[in-house]
């Protein structure tokens, strides 16, 4: 594990990766778009409005998937004092965040069609706006000291504590009754849904997978200058002093 | 779907589906976006600041984030 934590290899590996994560997240969001507009069917209760689902659903999936990558990332950075993983979880921070808002921005638009309100309190909209908040109070604490291993410290702890809400999410329609209905993709005995509308489920959710690899790369590269920037500029202030 | 009109209309939810995918297009192209910039920016700064200091250049290219001053 200690081998990935070099920065200069990160950038030879994320260099390899970048036109790969580019090339599929090209292709499945080209194939995901047809076939969520045009190539399935209505649902024969929803009609048309069942295609909010290919956005909604693996934006959701996104936003979990990202919030535990930020955790695990944020327990190598605290337990092993990894720099790069501190990187990488400030650099996933946001895209979950992305993810986040346009889960439950999708939801209160799908929700008043179907179910005749934008929000209700229930359980899993509740532990999803949760989710947003701490990719928000992450952020905001990541940036809060003037000395960024403090705030990055701080931060890694909030993310690690968060981490409790992933599961509830997951099975806060199995534990409460909610408004919301149960998971029909990734549940006991296999997925509940017609093979024509878990394709562009499959293919958007790739999509939204690559396009996380190719943010996460870019943001922790400029997070990887940025650090260096800091180093060197410490340096010079450091030798400035020396000489005087 | 059948015709370009429908498409338009989606069965009368248009008002409903149009908005959830225009959201997530300028959400994500915005993050990609200023992710490009920055991490452009960053790089840039750094190879000017690198430039200005050729005499402490090492032998691999990189220096170490782990490398910063503790206060």
């Amino acid at each position: 594990m200690h081998r990935f934590a070099n920065p200069a290899r990160f950038l030879r590996i994320a260099a390899i990766i970048q036109p790969w994560a580019v090339g599929i997240a090209i292709l499945s969001f080209g194939a995901g778009l047809w076939f969520s507009l045009f190539a399935s069917p209505a649902d024969y209760q929803q009609g048309e409005s069942v295609r909010i689902m290919y956005i909604h659903v693996p934006s959701a999936w996104m936003g979990m998937v990202c919030y535990t990558a930020m955790a695990v990332f944020s327990a190598m950075g605290l337990i092993w004092k990894h720099p790069l993983a501190d990187l990488m979880a400030r650099a996933t921070a946001p895209v979950g965040a992305a993810f986040t808002f346009i889960c439950l921005i999708t939801g209160s638009l799908w929700g008043k069609p179907m179910w005749g309100t934008w929000w209700v309190w229930d359980a899993r909209l509740t532990s999803m706006l949760i989710l947003f908040f701490l990719y928000l109070g992450y952020m905001a604490l990541a940036d809060a000291f003037d000395d960024a291993e403090r705030g990055q410290k701080a931060a890694g702890i909030l993310a690690l504590v968060g981490v409790v809400n992933v599961p509830i999410i997951k099975w806060s329609v199995d534990w409460w009754n909610t408004l919301h209905q149960p998971a029909s993709v990734v549940k006991m005995g296999g997925p509940a849904i017609d093979a024509s509308m878990m394709v562009p489920l499959i293919l958007m959710a790739v999509a939204f997978k690559a396009y996380w690899v190719l943010v996460l790369i870019l943001r922790t590269r400029g997070e990887i200058a940025a650090a260096k920037l800091r180093t060197l500029r410490m340096a010079q202030v450091h030798a400035a002093g020396q000489t005087e | 779907m059948d015709t370009v009109s429908a498409l338009f209309t989606m069965g009368g939810y248009a008002g409903y589906v149009w908005p959830s995918y225009a959201l997530a297009v300028v959400v994500m192209a915005g993050l990609l976006v200023a992710s490009i910039r920055s991490a452009h920016r960053h790089e840039r700064d750094l190879d000017a600041l690198q430039r200005l200091r050729p005499g402490r250049k090492r032998g691999r290219d990189q220096i170490p984030v782990s490398e910063a001053p503790h206060p």
